[in-house]
């Protein structure tokens, strides 16, 4: 990619096509192409373009229930969106193409320009053009000062402000000039800057090879230990591994949530936070963390997230015989902002035929005929369990993995009433159901909350941080540094001394030419004796010519 | 006060502030119409006048040229006033809840204030740029702009869910706010330098666009506030949003919709500012780009909440 400096055409334009040329030559008007300005420029908005469709289908490795949902809902298109890789656009082939070509085109830039800046470094600034009165700022003065005397303030004026200087050149009582010229650093910050973007996109992507994001469930006053079998779901990089995983274990002692009890916003959670026990390893020290959102467990190589919380309602089942099938509290899932949870209860003991249950927990339950059952406010003040029974075989045998939130009815039944309609278990605590033809009891015991923690990796992201922060100190190097030419020309006439100083703005959003233009005559000979001879302002809106303080500058128009 | 009283301030000085703002618009639409009125007789008059000798002005068309930069500066007076009810009605919203907080918690205050940026933005560059001739149109904004977000998104002040607990809403938000604010101006002289150029191609008419600074001067206003934009844009995007969704989240990268506009915005104002360096692509192309890049931008602030909600992890900005 040439890298735009903003201030100067694009060079020639590299030959228009491979006619006839043999491989070497191929070789090099493709690369050539490739890192010429209007490549990078296409492939930027290409990128741009690219990344659109992963705003709008739901992806595998950020929503894969929402993607799940979308596939059985669109079960035609859904084959042609994985073909495109549409459900994973930021790792398909075409993304990643677009990227590569991206940074291998920036590369290809940043390598000769740094060549061609370290020449400019030490090329000297060039000497006076023969007409300064050509140039945009054009000022003179006569003082009655010996010429090498201007010379010398000239120079050491120009220093002052930030000037490099060419070598003297061969200056002397009859006269000479000066040749200066600054901001330099605004390539430097240029070069910083595309170099800052390869190496965030460097620390992104050994970030997403090399880190991992889980999340687990863990019941308040239960604990969590960081291996695979305990999590959830997990989302490793793809040359992640489980072995590095840190041996952290933690408890999570209490959990406190505060909901807006009333107003337009009742319901809303204020706070919610969690207090933890961890250990850093099996046989480090406990130590105490609270985690709330905005307040993670920061450890090295693993952080810990409280991301969400709800209820877990505990209940006891006693099956046909008598015996005790389940007792214990089960995750229930929150489903609106109401913590209406949704849940399923296994309970594959139970004899002579096994159970499910599915249904809702309601914190606080209320019923209309219109809504029937729901809950009017997140925090438990009326707890409610319904629940809808079934009865044979829970499928848990085959070995196929099931998730704990699906009860699978294909070889069960539901339980059924006296008059024939679903048997529907609505139990406050304290209350006791027993089930028809003598399948057992259910007892409703109280309930618990749950907090869902995400515990993750990112490693280079020290790096990226440090990328990032670099690449926009460059970019506004680039951006607002001034490339400025300043000559002075001193020339003795008689028993006076004739300056003249003119400026060049290399910048196109240059501003206040002039002004400087003048600043260095009033230093270097005194006030100036006429107007600016050079280019007039132009029509009073040209701002970068046209100082600022010029007066009623505003009102021209 | 009590958060009550704050919050009805607030909604009164923001009524009043569109009022004034209503007031300031119509200041500028009789500097334009009056402008219009003028320009076409000197036109004329100029075209037809080549063998007389006479060249002064009449003292008419004096006064007249007086009446415009008057209602033009009424305009701008008009604006400062409503500047200041619109800062007033935006410090205190922030006010209107216990305990007090940045006034961009939901979608409502964040256009309140976004929009106080424009104005702000446009204000502070007035004289520096000589953006005068902005004032209809940022008036016009601003008008449209509240009136939407009282008809439309129109919230009571509430608490900050959990998740904004933290400073960065301040320095994520806040430098958000001010990169739309300078992105704006931006687009709005990138507009006018399309139709000028157009009008330009099609043979230059006297008229309206003679309102406008040339289209050097445009194409110089955009760039100059698009760079300032540009890096604003990628603190609040690609730092401080990383950092904290790092902070929150537990990656810093998360390709949730809003990153991912907020990523594909700077890609386009990173090739509007390759384009203004390459040849073919200056001028006419780049403003181009420059308009789709603040496009990007309105769709990311406006579409994906309504589009995306529970899709996006930055729901809790809501409508």
């Amino acid at each position: 990619m040439t890298i735009p400096t903003l201030e100067t055409t694009a060079p020639p334009e590299p030959p228009r096509g491979p006619s006839a040329l043999g491989p070497v030559e191929l070789g090099r008007w493709a690369w050539r192409r490739l890192t010429s300005m209007r490549t990078a420029l296409l492939l930027l908005l290409l990128l741009a373009l690219a990344s659109i469709p992963g705003s709008v289908v739901p992806q595998q490795n950020i929503a894969a229930v929402r993607v799940s949902q979308w596939k059985e809902d669109h079960p035609t298109l859904a084959p042609v969106y994985d073909a495109l890789g549409l459900f994973s656009v930021y790792d398909s082939v075409w993304f990643s193409a677009i990227y590569l070509l991206l940074m291998v085109s920036l590369v290809g830039c940043i390598v000769p320009r740094l060549g061609v800046y370290w020449r400019f470094l030490r090329a000297a600034p060039p000497p006076a053009p023969r007409n300064l009165q050509r140039l945009p700022a054009y000022r003179t003065v006569t003082t009655p000062d010996a010429a090498d005397l201007v010379l010398a303030r000239a120079r050491t004026v120009l220093r002052k402000s930030r000037y490099r200087l060419a070598a003297d050149d061969g200056s002397g009582p009859a006269g000479g000039s000066v040749a200066a010229e600054r901001g330099y650093l605004r390539e430097a910050g240029n070069l910083l800057f595309h170099l800052a973007v390869v190496v965030v996109l460097l620390a992104f992507a050994f970030g997403q090879l090399f880190g991992f994001k889980g999340g687990a469930i863990v019941l308040v006053g239960k604990g969590f230990s960081n291996s695979l079998t305990q999590y959830d779901d997990f989302a490793p990089g793809s040359m992640f591994d489980p072995e590095t995983l840190r041996p952290l274990s933690l408890e999570v002692e209490d959990f406190e949530v505060e909901f807006i009890a009333s107003g337009p916003q009742r319901g809303q959670p204020i706070d919610f936070s969690a207090d933890v026990t961890y250990r850093e390893t099996p046989s480090s020290a406990p130590r105490k963390h609270r985690l709330e959102v905005n307040e993670p467990l920061v450890l090295d190589g693993v952080s810990v997230f409280l991301i969400g919380h709800g209820y877990a309602p505990v209940v006891t089942v006693r099956d046909g015989n008598g015996g005790l099938a389940y007792q214990g509290p089960v995750v229930f899932l929150p489903q609106d902002a109401s913590f209406a949870s949704f849940g399923v209860l296994k309970v594959p003991d139970a004899q002579p035929e096994q159970l499910g249950f599915e249904g809702m927990f309601f914190p606080t339950y209320a019923f209309t005929m219109d809504r029937g059952p729901f809950s009017v406010f997140p925090d438990v003040r009326n707890p409610a369990i319904s629940l809808l029974a079934w009865r044979g075989d829970l499928g848990m045998d085959s070995g196929d993995s099931q998730s704990v939130f699906e009860l699978d009815t294909d070889r069960m039944e539901k339980v059924t009433g006296a008059d024939g309609k679903d048997f529907r278990l609505d139990m406050q605590p304290g209350d006791r159901v027993e089930l028809p033809d003598g399948l057992g009891t259910v007892r409703f015991d109280g309930w618990q909350r749950w907090v869902r923690i995400q515990v993750s990796d990112t490693p280079g992201k020290g790096v990226a941080l440090a990328g990032v922060v670099l690449g926009l100190v460059g970019l506004m190097g680039s951006l607002f540094i001034r490339r400025r030419r300043t000559w002075v020309r001193v020339t003795r006439r008689g028993d006076e001394t004739f300056v003249e100083v003119a400026g060049l703005d290399r910048t196109t959003a240059g501003e206040g030419l002039d002004e400087e233009v003048r600043r260095v005559l009033a230093l270097v000979g005194g006030v100036p004796d006429g107007p600016t001879v050079g280019r007039a302002p132009a029509h009073g809106v040209d701002p970068d010519t046209v100082p600022d303080s010029h007066p009623r500058a505003d009102e021209e128009r | 006060m009590s958060t009550a009283d704050f919050a009805s301030f607030s909604d009164n000085a923001i009524m009043f502030a569109s009022i004034v703002y209503v007031l300031a618009l119509i200041a500028h639409v009789v500097e334009w119409s009056l402008s219009l009125t003028v320009r076409e007789p000197a036109a004329v008059r100029a075209a037809t006048s080549d063998s007389s000798v006479d060249v002064a002005p009449p003292p008419r068309e004096e006064t007249a040229a007086l009446r415009i930069d008057t209602a033009g500066r009424i305009g701008v007076a008009l604006t400062a006033v409503a500047a200041l009810l619109h800062l007033a009605g935006v410090v205190s919203r922030a006010f209107a809840t216990e305990p007090a907080r940045v006034p961009w918690g939901n979608m409502y205050e964040f256009t309140v204030t976004g929009a106080l940026g424009v104005t702000l933005v446009y204000l502070a560059l007035l004289r520096r740029m000589w953006l005068r001739w902005m004032g209809l149109f940022v008036t016009a904004f601003e008008v449209v702009v509240l009136m939407a977000a009282n008809l439309l998104l129109e919230q009571q002040a509430g608490q900050l869910v959990p998740a904004l607990h933290s400073y960065w809403l301040v320095i994520h938000v806040g430098t958000a706010i001010l990169a739309t604010g300078a992105f704006a101006v931006g687009a709005l002289a990138s507009l006018v330098f399309l139709l000028q150029e157009r009008a330009t191609r099609r043979g230059a008419r006297p008229g309206l666009l003679a309102m406008f600074p040339d289209s050097d001067a445009l194409d110089r206003l955009a760039y100059r506030v698009n760079a300032v934009g540009f890096p604003l844009w990628t603190f609040a995007a690609l730092i401080a949003g990383p950092i904290w969704a790092e902070h929150a989240w537990g990656s810093y990268w998360n390709w949730d919709p809003k990153e991912v506009w907020a990523f594909i915005t700077w890609v386009i104002y990173a090739a509007y500012l390759h384009a203004r360096a390459t040849a073919g692509w200056k001028g006419k192309a780049a403003a181009i780009i420059a308009l789709i890049g603040f496009a990007s931008l309105l769709w990311n602030f406006v579409g994906i909440n309504f589009f995306f909600g529970a899709g996006s992890m930055h729901s809790y900005a809501g409508s």
